[in-house]
């Protein structure tokens, strides 16, 4: 009853009203329309490979001008954030959130024995796991475990996707897939489902279960829908897939929904051929998606409670190939966005490109550090819990 | 509910073939489960035949070459390999189409669907049609014959040995993944050997390879000679011994029937009868075909708490569908479209553990997907859905071309039923004993979802339309998703 009213009070006197609200009175709107200090994670998922030292570049390495006669991206292009370091040219709004102290990069993530296959390291990734162990839940689905104990929807994470990427989904409960929350409305809305769902009996174990998983989805499809309505955003954003995405999601933390965790996906970054054009048309996607995304949050007053995070399945060998393109290598450079960071810019060095393991990166960090940091420090989660043993927090947040 | 006739026949048909065909409907009240059994046996007893796909290009390009050394000699250009890549992708959606097709088709019921199980267990994943076609014809060959041969067949052959990187596993150089997956997943299961034994019995497989004909070869000059130690015996081991030391350990015959058991009766283990049917198991010297016959004229797997409790997989249901409707199919893509969407792609494991099957396929995507497929199959309903990108597939393609491939084909009514026939198989039922009619015929569950509801649902234009949405409704409900 107390949700009703609050939804009622915000919908019916100040956000319909809102243009006819004195200036005075508008500056109160926000803070009092969202959940304080909500903190949430938005990953984003380069689907098939960045090549993390075109995207970092170690502009004085001569080892990397030597490998990359043709690829290696000049020091003049590129945008210097030290004098050893550059970003890819298509970056310019990271650039500027780094000279802000908003950005920054880790160097040289990834994990031991690494795998050179693209579903076989996104698994890996997703999963935590260790590179000979195959395990069925994802890291944010364990999160979901951990926090939806007995909770009717499992909204506290959310893939903004068709379908649902193994990171998300867990023992119990899996989060819930939505490329767009009216058609998901829509879609899951008919009568029919309802109706059977509604006759239900309690029964056996697996058709409680899928009745479970059917009654959820519709619950929180409604539920989502209606958040997504509450308060959207009308910033203007890119109209590419990522900038529709990054505008579902912004629409959402500006509700009162309870989501954590945002995910969603970029790609296909596997650059075997033509590798610049291909990576500067996704970072041109992902760099003004990005923008207004901030911008956004920035204006509403949010930018301290979000932190975005992005991560390839690996990265790429050191050596162009033949063909304009990169071929599969190992550990790579994560961003890490947001108001609140600890650590800005660039956290560690770069990877040492004199010595690598049969031409790729040596990894430095373990990803899973990177995990149990952004549950432990950011979601206030049981890290050791969620991950199956204790990895060492980082510091930049 | 009592258990009738009927259900234990559907519930052996569920679970040995790919359900009842609306044909068979009459004949399941009458027939007993052993002559049910009798019956999958015989059709199941020839040897299949070959499924060839791999054409020309491929085809032809593999089978002229020897070895590695050879090709890299070829030096093919650019061009060339793209084509060959290209054309292997092409070669394993045909195999993917055809199997499934005989999954539906073929009277070996009971043979393909065993092949299944163990397309999951050996499971394999190489974009190189003309190794997957071979590795899937002795998994066929051995489906129902002795888990001896088919070990080592999988073992030898040129796909496992490739995703398992043993050409890489040189006396110099030993690279440990296929002696660890042989026994972790193949043989023993985790916690049944050490670390030792991995790194023994990999000494054992150096040497084991193959050339681009997909033949098994062995390298005498990469083959480690020295004295290994394996699971405590000792000798001069090649890879040969070490299977025979893996199948002579009981471990082996109770993790094979564990997984048999939570594939074919239950994901939750009874204890005792999976003792009970690994015993029997080596006893009979790993014969597959005694330990299906064990389970599937037993009592115990037809109790109540057996039957209608297995989610499907997405093979299951598509197939179970199109098996139980007589459908032309109008399109392929949109069969490999749905594999994509519901997480099960046949030739495309996630790794090689396999698909792990049970809760894991359900997710609230992928459940109101598969509600929603009998309307897309039979009727009008488009699928608006885009699949997740396979990198390992599209090798850095663009997705346009692919995005727009998609949309073409899923305009819904991708198949066309005979209604006609499926109207004959319930003409002596009276209309108002149609709903439950069908139900039972169509679910295994012990609730069902009540006719009351069902019937605000139907269309009442004409018998056949009538018999017609109740199909389709019925198979658009969770209860449908089990078996």
């Amino acid at each position: 009853m107390v949700i009703k009213r609050k939804e009622f009070l915000q919908i019916g006197s100040l956000a319909t009203a809102s243009f006819m609200l004195p200036k005075f009175l508008k500056a109160f709107e926000k803070p009092m329309l969202v959940p304080p200090g909500n903190k949430v994670v938005v990953v984003i998922q380069f689907s098939g490979g960045n090549d993390g030292l075109n995207t970092v570049i170690p502009v004085r390495n001569d080892i990397y001008y030597k490998e990359r006669p043709r690829l290696g991206i000049k020091k003049e292009s590129s945008l210097l954030l030290t004098d050893e370091v550059g970003l890819n040219p298509a970056l310019a709004a990271f650039k500027g959130l780094y000279d802000e102290g908003n950005l920054s990069i880790l160097n040289s993530v990834g994990y031991p024995n690494p795998d050179r296959s693209h579903f076989r390291s996104m698994d890996i990734w997703h999963s935590a796991s260790e590179s000979n162990e195959y395990v069925n839940t994802g890291w944010i689905g364990r999160y979901l475990d951990a926090q939806c104990h007995g909770c009717d929807k499992p909204t506290q994470a959310l893939e903004v996707d068709d379908l649902l990427s193994l990171a998300l989904k867990g023992e119990m409960n899996k989060a819930i897939a939505v490329k767009d929350p009216k058609r998901l409305y829509t879609s899951s809305n008919e009568k029919y489902y309802k109706d059977i769902t509604a006759d239900h009996a309690k029964g056996e174990d697996t058709i409680d279960y899928l009745y479970k998983t059917m009654s959820e989805t519709l619950s929180s499809a409604d539920y989502i829908y209606q958040q997504s309505k509450l308060h959207p955003t009308n910033a203007i954003y890119p109209s590419t897939a990522l900038g529709k995405d990054l505008k579902t999601i912004a629409s959402l933390i500006l509700s009162d929904i309870n989501t954590k965790v945002y995910y969603v996906s970029l790609g296909s970054f596997d650059t075997h051929v033509n590798q610049e054009g291909t990576q500067k048309r996704l970072f041109t996607e992902l760099n003004d998606a990005v923008k207004a995304f901030t911008d956004d949050l920035k204006k509403n007053n949010r930018f301290e409670d979000v932190l975005m995070m992005t991560f390839s399945e690996f990265g790429r060998r050191v050596s162009q190939n033949a063909s304009g393109g990169t071929d599969h290598g190992t550990a790579n450079n994560m961003f890490f966005i947001g108001g609140g960071l600890k650590q800005k810019g660039l956290i560690n060095a770069l990877p040492d490109l004199s010595d690598l393991n049969d031409g790729d990166l040596k990894y430095n960090v373990d990803f899973k550090n990177v995990y149990a940091t952004v549950l432990n420090k950011w979601l206030a989660a049981d890290d050791k819990m969620i991950l199956g043993k204790q990895f060492e927090t980082l510091n930049f947040i | 509910m009592p258990v009738t006739n009927r259900l234990k026949n559907q519930h052996l048909l569920w679970r040995t073939a790919f359900g009842p065909m609306a044909e068979n409907v009459a004949d399941l009240d009458k027939l007993s489960q052993k002559q049910l059994w009798t019956l999958l046996l015989k059709t199941s007893s020839s040897t299949p035949v070959k499924i060839d796909v791999a054409q020309n290009l491929v085809d032809g390009f593999f089978k002229g070459m020897q070895d590695v050394v050879e090709m890299q000699k070829k030096e093919l250009d650019k061009d060339q390999k793209k084509k060959l890549r290209e054309q292997s992708r092409e070669d394993l959606k045909n195999l993917n189409i055809r199997w499934l097709d005989e999954m539906i088709n073929s009277e070996a019921q009971l043979r393909e669907k065993v092949a299944l199980f163990w397309h999951g267990h050996f499971a394999c994943r190489v974009i190189n049609s003309y190794f997957q076609q071979e590795l899937l014809d002795v998994i066929r060959a051995n489906a129902l014959g002795n888990f001896k041969d088919l070990l080592r067949g999988v073992s030898k052959s040129a796909a496992m040995l490739q995703f398992l990187n043993n050409q890489q596993n040189k006396k110099q150089h030993p690279n440990e993944n296929f002696a660890r997956e042989v026994m972790e997943l193949f043989t023993l299961g985790r916690g049944n050997y050490t670390e030792t034994d991995i790194k023994e019995a990999a000494k054992a497989f150096t040497g084991w390879g193959f050339n681009l004909g997909g033949d098994f070869v062995f390298k005498k000059n990469q083959h480690d000679n020295d004295n290994k130690t394996v699971l405590g015996k000792t000798g001069n081991f090649n890879g040969d011994d070490v299977i025979d030391i893996l199948l002579e350990q009981k471990q082996t015959a109770f993790f094979i029937a564990k997984k048999i058991y939570k594939f074919f009766v239950n994901e939750n283990v009874d204890t005792e009868k999976v003792q009970w049917l690994g015993n029997r198991f080596y006893d009979n010297g790993y014969d597959i075909k005694k330990l299906l016959e064990d389970i599937f004229t037993s009592d115990w797997f037809y109790a109540e708490k057996n039957i209608g409790t297995k989610i499907k997989s997405p093979i299951e249901l598509l197939a179970g569908i199109r098996r139980f409707l007589p459908m032309q199919m109008q399109n392929d893509q949109a069969q490999l479209l749905f594999q994509r969407t519901l997480g099960q792609v046949l030739f495309y494991p996630p790794n090689v553990a396999g698909w792990p099957g049970g809760k894991t396929w359900i997710d609230s995507s992928t459940l109101m997907l598969r509600l929603r497929i009998p309307q897309i199959l039979t009727a009008n309903e488009a699928l608006n859905i885009k699949p997740k990108d396979d990198d390992d597939v599209m090798m850095g393609q663009m997705m346009e071309a692919k995005l727009k491939k998609i949309k073409e084909v899923t305009k819904g009514g991708v198949g066309v039923v005979e209604w006609g026939l499926v109207n004959k198989v319930y003409e002596s039922t009276t209309r108002e004993n149609l709903l439950p009619k069908i139900s039972e015929t169509l679910l295994q569950t012990k609730n069902k979802v009540s006719t009351s509801v069902l019937s605000k649902y139907v269309n009442n234009e004409s018998r056949e339309n009538y018999i017609k949405s109740a199909i389709v409704n019925i198979m658009s409900t969770p209860e449908y998703q089990l078996c």
